[in-house]
Order: structure tokens, then sequence, then C-alpha cells
């Protein structure tokens, strides 16, 4: 859709926009770069859930177990084998795409709501499955595991500010981020793209055209998985810390609702979504206890009726009429 | 010996509730044809107003448990005519989108309507009476019989009303459905208003046992979801009978193999087990789809 701009504003545009983002941890408190590493490790883990759900059209409601996976794998990694921060981010992806893949298996009897639902099931049981006193050693209980934040490998300061851990990890997790993004365009834009999209529409018709429906739809759910249990990796070392309660159905749900407003089947989305599942909740926080739920459900509901495609697709039909309108 | 009976009654008296709640999910399903995620939710919300109009109104229980099962019908009947009627023709991915949203709404709703401190809720069954035994509080054999009631009465409905066989026959092949005159999106409607109902009868029930919060049928609903599926998700008696079965087993497997910290994941096994071996559960029929 860049194609009638002139290609030198659109490299001007994004160098303004790299240049902003670089910048942008130092222009603000180092909470609020906390929270922006938050947003960045949402948009991955939704990246993930919406190669499943919005290009593949399997629903999850259970995302949440393998961002949960994900930051246990890194934290065990970090505390008990001493594994350094940055190298269990490759061992949390292979773990969750083994993981994935194995859901996927079975998930490939399951249709439509009965996916959702043995999913949901999957999220639900999670906390319990970490609590879990057999492998209290490993996991910490109901306790969870504390991590040490890493420290930056060099300082310096910038507008005043020094580069501290969470201005370290926002660095870091910008970089993975841009290569998850990367990865999943690269996957998405051709052929595999495609035919994802041909087994969620109509998969009589892609197996007729020749696509292997089981290996198709159980390698989504591999790298999904896998996508969001980097996520969830990622996670565990912003934070510093994993315990069974911060992976409950919530989180599940949550990452549906940012997949959703943000744009089902739109890489970009994930942004938006990521955003508005970290910030929304706390403005709402201020009105009610509950109300970030109520906003949450009303969102979800209003924008199936509103903008099925979510920000994105709003963005798109924007455009479109705008080009258009210029166009005459 | 004693033990294991002990466990297996207390199994059957949590079965009767997820029996209930599995018949809820039944009758949605059969009217149309979705798995309703939020039933959970709209059954605590239920609960909530049956306790407040016992507590705040000072009404007489009966009362306020016929005027909640009518006021969950309205409501259920009122969600599916506002909300879902847009959606009928929508994707499956929508429909479970806007059931999570009102998941999230009713959940919210109950929590700022009531607070989320745990209340108790009161059973509308005697203490002490003749008929409990060692192993049946009369709680349980109360709800039991009301579980039982509503089962018969769900069967005559069915099989004796022409209301009853409209909705079977919307439910079954809508577009010849609307050829004979049947209004289907008013059967739709009906379906939801008594599965609002029969989740209200469940949660008026489940609140003594486990408390009054609004997080209260999470556990409870996965649960029903198990026993639905495990009795074939389009069978009324089916889904008791897989309500009981997952309660026993349930308990079984808490007191003798696997410890009571992994309960929910029992419910993961049956759901996942039942969906991949034996897809139509124990008394489902077979259905066969034409591409």
């Amino acid at each position: 859709m860049n194609s009638e701009i002139p290609r030198k504003w659109v490299w001007i545009g994004g160098l303004l926009l790299l240049a902003l983002l670089l910048m942008l941890p130092f222009l603000v408190k180092n909470y609020r770069v906390f929270q922006f590493n938050l947003v960045i490790v949402y948009a991955i883990a939704i990246l993930g859930l919406n190669i499943l759900t919005g290009f593949n059209g399997q629903i999850s409601l259970g995302h949440g177990a393998f961002y949960a996976f994900g930051a246990y794998a890194a934290a065990i990694l970090m505390d008990i084998l001493s594994v350094p921060y940055w190298a269990t981010l490759p061992s949390a992806f292979a773990f969750c795409f083994v993981f994935g893949f194995v859901v996927g298996f079975p998930a490939l009897r399951l249709a439509g709501h009965y996916l959702a639902l043995a999913t949901f099931a999957l999220a639900l049981a999670v906390p319990q499955l970490l609590k879990y006193k057999k492998i209290e050693a490993l996991t910490g209980g109901a306790q969870g595991i504390v991590l040490i934040k890493p420290e930056p490998p060099f300082s310096f300061h910038f507008l005043d500010q020094p580069l501290s851990a969470d201005r370290w990890l926002y660095f870091f997790s910008l970089a993975v981020a841009a290569l998850m993004f990367l990865l999943a365009w690269n996957l998405l834009r051709g052929r595999v793209g495609r035919a994802l999209i041909a087994v969620r529409d109509h998969p009589i018709a892609a197996t007729a055209m020749g696509i292997n429906l089981p290996v198709f739809k159980s390698m989504a759910f591999g790298v999904s998985a896998g996508i969001t249990g980097l996520a969830g990796a990622l996670s565990a070392i912003v934070v510093g810390f994993v315990s069974p309660d911060s992976f409950t159905v919530n989180l599940s749900i949550f990452l549906l609702v940012g997949a959703v407003v943000g744009g089902l089947a739109s890489i970009p989305g994930a942004i938006f979504g990521g955003i508005f599942i970290q910030f929304v909740p706390n403005i709402a926080d201020e009105i009610s206890k509950s109300a970030p739920a109520a906003i949450y459900g009303l969102f979800l509901i209003a924008f199936m009726y509103l903008l099925p495609l979510g920000v994105m697709g709003g963005v798109k039909a924007l455009w479109a009429r705008l080009r258009s309108l210029a166009a005459g | 010996m004693e033990a294991l009976l002990f466990q297996i009654f207390s199994g059957l008296a949590n079965g009767i509730i997820y029996g209930s709640v599995a018949l809820a999910l039944v009758m949605i399903y059969q009217a149309t044809h979705h798995i309703n995620f939020a039933q959970g939710e709209m059954a605590t919300f239920s609960t909530f107003i049956a306790w407040a109009l016992i507590h705040e109104a000072g009404w007489s229980y009966w009362v306020a448990f016929f005027f909640t099962v009518a006021v969950s019908f309205t409501g259920g009947l009122l969600v599916q005519r506002i909300v879902l009627r847009p959606m009928e023709k929508a994707p499956v991915l929508t429909n479970v989108i806007v059931f999570i949203g009102l998941l999230l709404i009713f959940n919210a709703l109950s929590g700022m309507l009531f607070d989320h401190t745990i209340k108790a809720f009161e059973s509308p069954f005697p203490k002490e009476s003749a008929l409990a035994t060692r192993f049946f509080a009369a709680h349980q054999i109360g709800s039991a019989g009301v579980l039982m009631v509503m089962l018969f009465a769900l069967f005559a409905f069915f099989k004796y009303t022409s209301v009853g066989l409209a909705m079977r026959a919307a439910a079954q092949n809508p577009d010849s459905a609307k050829l004979v005159g049947i209004r289907v999106s008013w059967m739709l409607g009906l379906g939801w208003g008594l599965a609002a109902a029969i989740g209200a009868v469940a949660g008026m029930m489940v609140a003594p046992i486990v408390f009054l919060d609004p997080n209260m049928m999470a556990g409870i609903l996965l649960y029903g979801f198990a026993g639905a599926l495990l009795g074939g998700i389009d069978n009324p008696l089916g889904a008791v009978i897989g309500g009981l079965v997952v309660g026993v087993l349930e308990n079984l497997l808490g007191a003798y193999v696997i410890g009571t910290e992994l309960k929910l994941t029992v419910a993961l096994v049956l759901i996942v087990g039942t969906l991949t071996l034996r897809p139509n559960g124990l008394f489902g029929k077979k259905v066969v789809t034409r591409v």
C-alpha cells in the first residue's frame, strides 16, 4: 500500500520512527520504560497467537499456557543451570515449538468450538500444573522463581538518563521483537502464508489444491506456540519474576483481546494489541477494580460489530478511502 | 471400603452440580450449535441476583428462587436477541470472541454490583432430615431432586410440546424449519433463555457448597464441559450422567491417585481425551455433515 508514496518519504518516515523508538526510553521515567518493555513482550505474544488464530483460523483460548511454559523454561534455565539470559530465548522457542506441535496434533481432530474449549481447559489448568508439589524443586511451587535482571553490558548517559537495566532490556526486547516480526512477515507473505489462509477459509478446497492439511495446521500451532513461548521467556527476563498466579486464564483471554483489537490476521496489528492490553487496564483501573474486564468485554463485542479486522483493518479501510478520494 | 464409598458418594454430590451445568451447556448446544463460554458467569450473575433478593430485599427463598429463574430466562433471551442475533451467520471465531466478551462483562458486572467479597448463600433444604444419610447431606439430596425435576421437565418439553418440537427442528435443519413456518431466530433466543434459567438453578444449588463470589463458576464450568462432552454434547440425559461420572472420577483420582492439587488437570485430560478418542461422547449421536 506504500507503492504510491515516493520511496524517499518512506525512508525518511522509517528513519524518524526508528530514531524516536531509540530515544523513547530516555525521554520517560524508568517505570514507563518497564511498561514499554511489557508492550513489546505482549506484541510478540500476540503475533504468535495471530499466526494461529488470525491466519490459520484455529481458535486458541490457551496461549497463556505457552507463554507460561516459555517463561518457566527461561526462568529454570537461568536459575538452575545459570544459562545467560539471551540464550534462554531460542531454548524457550524450541521447547514451546515442540510443545505446541504436540498440542496441535490432537487439535487436528478438533474444529472450531471444540478447539477453543480444549485450549481454554489448558489455560485453566496451567496455574495448578505449575504449583504441582512433585516439581516444586524446579518451579519453586506457589512462590515462583525470582530472577536478577541482567545488567547492561556497558554504561553511558543520554539526556541525563543512565542506561539502566530496564532501558537496556528495552533495546534488547526491541531487537528481539524486530527479528520476530521480520521472521513472521517473511513466513506469511509467501506461499506458506497463503496456504495457511487457504486452510482457514476453505480446508477442503485447500486440500484439493495440494496443501498438506495436517502438516500446515500442526506447524502453525508449533510456530505460534514457539513465538508466544519466546515472548513468555522475554517476559521472565523483563519482569525478573515468574509465579503460577501470573499465568491465569485471564492472560490467555487478554492475548485474544489484544489480537482482536489490533486486527486478526494482521502482523502490525499485534503492536496495537500489545499497547492496548498494557495501557487500557491501567487507565480503567482508576475507575473501578472490575472496570478493565468490563471494558475488555465491551471492546471485544464492539470490535466484532464495528471493526471485525481490528485497528489495522480500520486503518487500511481509511487509507483506501483516502486514496480513492485523492484519485478523485 | 467405608472411605471409598464416602469418596464415591461425595463425588456423586459434586457430579449433580456438574450435571446441571452440563445440562445448561447442552441446552444451548441443542438450540444453537454453539458452546457458550459465558455460561458459568451468567449463572453466577443470576445467583447474585437471588442473593440480593433474599438478603437485601428480604424475600423468602422460594419466591426469590423462581423470580431469579424468570429473570434469568428473560436475560438469556435478551442477550441472544440483542447481542447474538446479528452474529447468527458469522463464523465460529466471531462467536467465540463474543462469548468471551460476554464472559468478561458478566464477571465484571458481578464484581461491580455485588463486590468481590465471598458471601454465604443459604440452602433451601433443612439441615436435619430423615432422608439425609451418612454419605449424603440434605442439601445434596435436595439438589439431586431439583436436577431430576429439571431433567424430566426438559424431556417432556422437548418430547411433548409443539414449541419443543419446533426448537428441535430449528436446531437440526434451520432452512427446512423456516419453510414450515418456524421462527428459527426466536427458537435460538428461547434456547438461550432456557439455558440461562437452568444455569441460574445450577448456580443457586452450587452456591451453598462453594460460597458465592464472582469467580465461583470457573472450575465448575470446566467440569460441566467435561461432563457434557463425555455424555455427548447433544444429549441432555447423557450430560447429566457425564456430570456424575466426572464428579466421581474427580474425587477418586483426587483421593487415591494424583492428589487434590491437579483436579483441574483431570478435567483437561477428560476433555481432550473425549474429544480425540470419542468426539461424540458416550451417548451422543454421530454427526455426518455434507461437504
